[in-house]
Formats: structure tokens, C-alpha cells, sequence
């Protein structure tokens, strides 16, 4: 009956990694570094706090914006670990998950025909949320030469009139990329130039390897055109309770909780329990991932690169994203390949904009063993097929 | 402590048939470093040793049979407790001992082949020492968790295999 369904939606492609799921969902004995989630299991203490809850009978709604201690804790997370002041009655709005809030936050701004600029490869949703609010998309490719890092020239060489909206996602998926203080101090000189409004995409921002994550917001001048985004999923490996949270000048709170209160009404109400738990005494458990993660990045940076794979050093998140380009083929023929020949499964870059084409997303959200085992499948096969190639330039 | 050597024992910490090349890949050092710091701390007993953790009864191996024993000492002037405590260690059917706060001094762990040859060992060489007090013996019934791994422990992945 697609005569019911409306078109923009319709045209909306299928996010490339959904397409290779189903490939790969079917097969046995695949090792994924295809997965965009911590591997480790929510630490217990905060599983405790969600399960004391329903105990509790907590199972109620909350108010629209959240529980009060839970937006005083994040409040208070937020200045102590960026340095940054939000208000928890009117500047913090919890959301399901970090994608709740990209999307209310493009809706509530986004007038037909604006513009929401967006330096790719990037996160699968922005696009389509931005395209789903009216927005019109403007992609910026970022390239490996500059660490993938959004530049201030090319920012402002994709500015028009109808510009409104800049999405940034530093700790970057699926690129591993972070920005300096000062690399972001130079975005938001043009962003103040062009009066745009900066949705900061920061739920990695706990997964920061040298040096400290600097929140966008923090930045002189900032907050007053920023809509800091952030949640639980990665920081404490609470995916799948779906909490996350916005916090944004109390106009535009207001504006977001509008949709958020008509839509979903409230998140769950048991993972606001536990991530009030989580803020409150979680904090030890995300060192000792961060410590584990690191290792595997060092692991898997220099395992891709000695396996024929040139990588550049991801200081954030937990994806390598090394070039293929060496082997002639496509992302997607390369993908397809290694899961059928090696049964790894890794995610095509051009999954993420078109500029991801000739790289493969590699998440390290996986044990040493795997990692180490899915590094020598990768070197050989990428040795078997540089031969074959060598070959088909020697009859050439 | 050398920053390299903290990042070592945490990688080795879990898992020591970690391979010298892996290690080396992880930590961005040589092998020849991993070996050299590794033999170090052998050396100064830094590392003390690597043990296997094992299911015996899994392996069909049921038959130990595993006791905390609380002992209470009166201690020895200049020694405290340490010459009875260094003394209990040197039983081969001692698998640790330590010293305690509260209602008794030792927690010792022994394991043996029959309760009766652990009620032996408790009532012909432990209790019989000059120094202890008295004992009081456990059994252990069940093993359910042991230097940090749960045993049986259901470690599948609920992850889809590819997400964004």
C-alpha cells in the first residue's frame, strides 16, 4: 500500500548498515567489529539501581523532562567534568537516548528549506533526521589528511543565507576523530560570524584518549548557540536503556520539550533510575573501560596498518577507520568480501557520507582475542587479494 | 613505577597467555621491552606468578574438597603473627592464608582429596601447633565465583552484529 506512505518518507534510503546487517545477520562464526556499541555489559551497580527501582515500584511516568535529581546530576556532571552551567529546571530536557534528542532538536529549529550543515562521513541518522524536520542537507567532506577534523574554510565556504544549523560530532562516528580547544575555537568564530546554531553531538566524549574532551559549549560565547547533546549508551555502556539528554538555552529546552512531551512523554523510568546511579558512583567504571578500550586501539591501529590497511590514530570513540583504497576495490565489494571469504564483519565507510568511500569502519568494542584473531583474517586477506590484483596488472 | 610497567601488569592482570607480540602491538612498545620488563618484575617478584583457574569439577575431577579455616594465634613477641603464618604456608595442602581483622587472626584455605584427610590435616598438624588457639573449619560447598571470574558464566553477545 505504498500509495498511503508519504513521500519524502518513502524516498528516504534504508541506512547502508541496515543492508549489510542482514547480510551478515544470518551468518555463523563471524567475528563483528561491525558493532556500534561498548562490548562490556552495563556495570552492576547500575543494573542494581534500575532493578531496586522496579522493586520500588517505580514504574510510573516522570515529569516530561525528566526526573529532578537525574537533571540535577547531569547538571552537575556537566560542570564538573566541562566546566560547564546548566540549569537543571530549564536547560536539560532527558531524552530516549542521544537520538531523541538529535531529532527534537533539528524539528524545533528547523523551518522548510533551512540548512543544517553536516561534515561527513558522519553518524547514519543525521541526514534523514535533518531531511525528516524540512531541513535541507548540506554535507562538508572531511578528509584523512586533516585527521578528519571539520576546517573553519571549508565551514565557511558551505555557509549560505538559508544556513541555520551546524551539526558536529567530535568524538567522531565513525571516524575516531577529536577537535582541540582550538581547532573548535576556530568553528565557532565562523559559527558565531554566521549566527548558526551548533548541535554538538558529544555522546563519546567520555571515549577520549590524549587529552580532554572540550564540550563545545564551554567555548567563549558558545553556549547560547549550542544544543549540547550527550548521554548514558557509550560512557557507561547503558545502550540499551535508552537515556540520553539535551541540554540547550531554556528557549530552546522549552521548544524541544514540547515535541519530546507530545511524542514520547518521558524516557523510561527505570533507566533514569540507573543512570542516576550511574553519574552518582559510575564514574571508576568508566576509567577501567577507557583503560581497555585503549589498549585495543593501539591493538587494532597498528595491527590494520601492518596489515596492508593505512589507519590514522583515532583519539576518540572506539572505530579505526583505515583507507582500502590500496586494494582497488569498493567499501562495499570489500565488506561484502571479508564477510563471506574471512566472516568479518566491519561496516563500509561510505555507510556514513560519501566521502567514507575507499575506508571501513572497524570497531574495537570487542575482546582482545577477537580483535587479534579478525586482524590476522584481515591480513590475509588483504594479502590474497593485493596478488590477485598484482596478477591482473601483469596480464594488463 | 615506570608508566610502561603499570600498563603491562594492567594488561597481563587477566589474562597472562597474552602473546609478547600482542602485548608488544597494545602498548606501543618493543617486544624486546615486553620481555625485558616482564623478566623484571619476575625478578623482583612484582609478578608472583601465573596460575590457571580451573572447573575441576567440570573436568570430572570432583573429588577435592576445599575448607576456610579460621585460626586463632597468640601471637609472638617482636614476630607477631608472621612465623606461624610463614609456617602455615609451607603445608603443600595450604592454598592461601591470610591475616584478619575481627573475631579470629588467620583465614587459611586448604584443599585435599576427602574431607577426612582435611579434618586430618586440621586436627593432627594445624590445631596442634604450638601458638594456635583454636580453629573453627568450613567446607566449601559450591564454587561460584573465584579471583574475579564467575563460574559458568553465561558471556554471550546480545549485540547485533552490525549496528550504526
Amino acid at each position: 500500500m505504498t500509495r498511503f506512505v508519504n513521500k519524502k518518507i518513502a524516498q528516504l534510503p534504508y541506512s547502508g548498515i541496515r543492508k549489510f546487517f542482514d547480510l551478515a545477520g544470518g551468518m555463523k562464526g563471524v567475528i563483528s567489529l561491525g558493532v556500534g556499541e561498548p562490548d562490556f555489559i552495563t556495570p552492576w551497580h547500575i543494573c542494581e539501581a534500575g532493578i531496586y527501582s522496579l522493586e520500588k515500584g517505580y514504574t510510573n511516568y516522570t515529569s516530561n523532562c525528566g526526573l529532578e535529581e537525574l537533571r540535577r546530576e547531569i547538571s552537575r556532571y556537566l560542570l564538573r567534568r566541562y566546566g560547564l552551567h546548566y540549569d537543571y529546571v530549564n536547560e536539560i530536557v532527558v531524552t530516549v537516548g542521544a537520538s531523541e534528542a538529535i531529532d527534537i532538536a533539528l524539528r524545533c529549529v528547523l523551518e522548510p528549506g533551512d540548512e543544517v550543515i553536516i561534515p561527513e562521513p558522519c553518524f547514519v541518522s543525521y541526514k534523514p533526521c535533518a531531511a525528516m524536520a524540512g531541513g535541507v542537507v548540506k554535507t562538508i567532506a572531511t578528509r584523512e589528511s586533516d585527521s578528519f577534523k571539520l576546517r573553519p574554510e571549508d565551514l565557511e565556504k558551505a555557509i549560505t543565507p538559508r544556513s541555520k544549523v551546524l551539526l558536529l560530532c567530535y568524538p567522531n562516528n565513525p571516524t575516531g576523530a577529536v577537535m582541540t580547544e582550538k581547532e573548535l575555537q576556530s568553528i565557532a568564530e565562523v559559527a558565531a560570524k554566521y549566527d548558526l546554531l551548533v548541535i554538538a553531538d558529544e555522546i563519546y566524549s567520555e571515549l577520549t584518549y590524549e587529552g580532554e574532551h572540550v564540550s563545545f559549549a564551554s567555548l567563549p560565547g558558545m553556549k547560547e548557540r549550542t544544543v549540547l547533546i550527550n548521554g548514558f549508551s557509550k560512557s557507561f555502556a547503558m545502550t540499551g536503556w535508552r537515556i540520553g539528554y539535551a541540554a540547550a538555552p531554556a528557549e530552546i529546552a522549552a521548544a524541544m520539550l514540547k515535541i519530546h512531551q507530545y511524542t514520547v512523554m518521558c524516557a523510561p523510568i527505570m533507566g533514569q533510575m540507573a543512570a542516576i546511579e550511574a553519574l552518582k558512583n559510575g564514574e571508576g567504571e568508566i576509567k577501567k573501560m577507557v583503560l581497555l578500550y585503549n589498549q585495543r586501539r593501539s591493538l587494532i591501529v597498528n595491527g590494520l596498518n601492518r596489515a596492508g590497511l593505512p589507519c590514522f590514530e583515532p583519539k576518540g570513540a572506539f572505530y579505526a577507520f583505515p583507507s582500502i583504497k590500496a586494494t582497488g576495490m569498493s567499501s562495499q565489494e570489500f565488506c561484502e568480501k571479508l564477510l563471506k571469504e574471512e566472516k568479518v564483519a566491519v561496516v563500509p565507510g561510505d555507510a556514513f557520507g560519501e566521502c567514507g568511500e575507499g575506508y571501513i569502519r572497524c570497531s574495537y568494542a570487542a575482546s582482545t582475542e577477537q580483535i587479534v584473531e579478525a586482524l590476522s583474517r584481515i591480513e590475509k586477506f588483504v594479502e590474497r587479494h593485493a596478488k590477485r590484483q598484482r596478477a591482473v596488472y601483469a596480464v594488463r | 613505577m615506570d608508566d610502561r610497567k603499570i600498563k603491562l601488569l594492567q594488561a597481563l592482570e587477566h589474562n597472562h597467555r597474552i602473546s609478547v607480540g600482542t602485548l608488544a602491538t597494545m602498548l606501543n612498545l618493543t617486544e624486546k621491552e615486553v620481555n625485558d620488563l616482564i623478566k623484571e618484575m619476575e625478578d623482583v617478584k612484582i609478578i608472583q606468578g601465573y596460575v590457571t583457574l580451573i572447573d575441576w569439577e567440570k573436568a570430572g575431577q570432583n573429588n577435592n574438597v576445599t575448607a576456610l579455616i579460621d585460626v586463632k594465634i597468640t601471637p609472638q613477641r617482636d614476630v607477631g603473627f608472621d612465623v606461624i603464618a610463614e609456617r602455615i604456608c609451607r603445608f603443600p595442602e595450604v592454598t592461601s592464608v591470610y591475616l584478619m581483622s575481627g573475631g579470629y587472626d588467620l583465614s587459611v584455605m586448604v584443599e585435599g582429596t576427602s574431607l577426612k584427610q582435611v579434618a586430618f590435616f586440621v586436627s593432627e598438624k594445624l590445631a596442634t601447633m604450638e601458638n594456635v588457639q583454636s580453629t573453627a573449619t568450613h567446607f566449601v560447598l559450591k564454587k561460584y565465583k573465584q579471583n574475579g571470574i564467575v563460574f559458568n558464566d553465561d558471556k554471550k553477545d546480545h549485540r547485533l552484529v552490525i549496528s550504526p
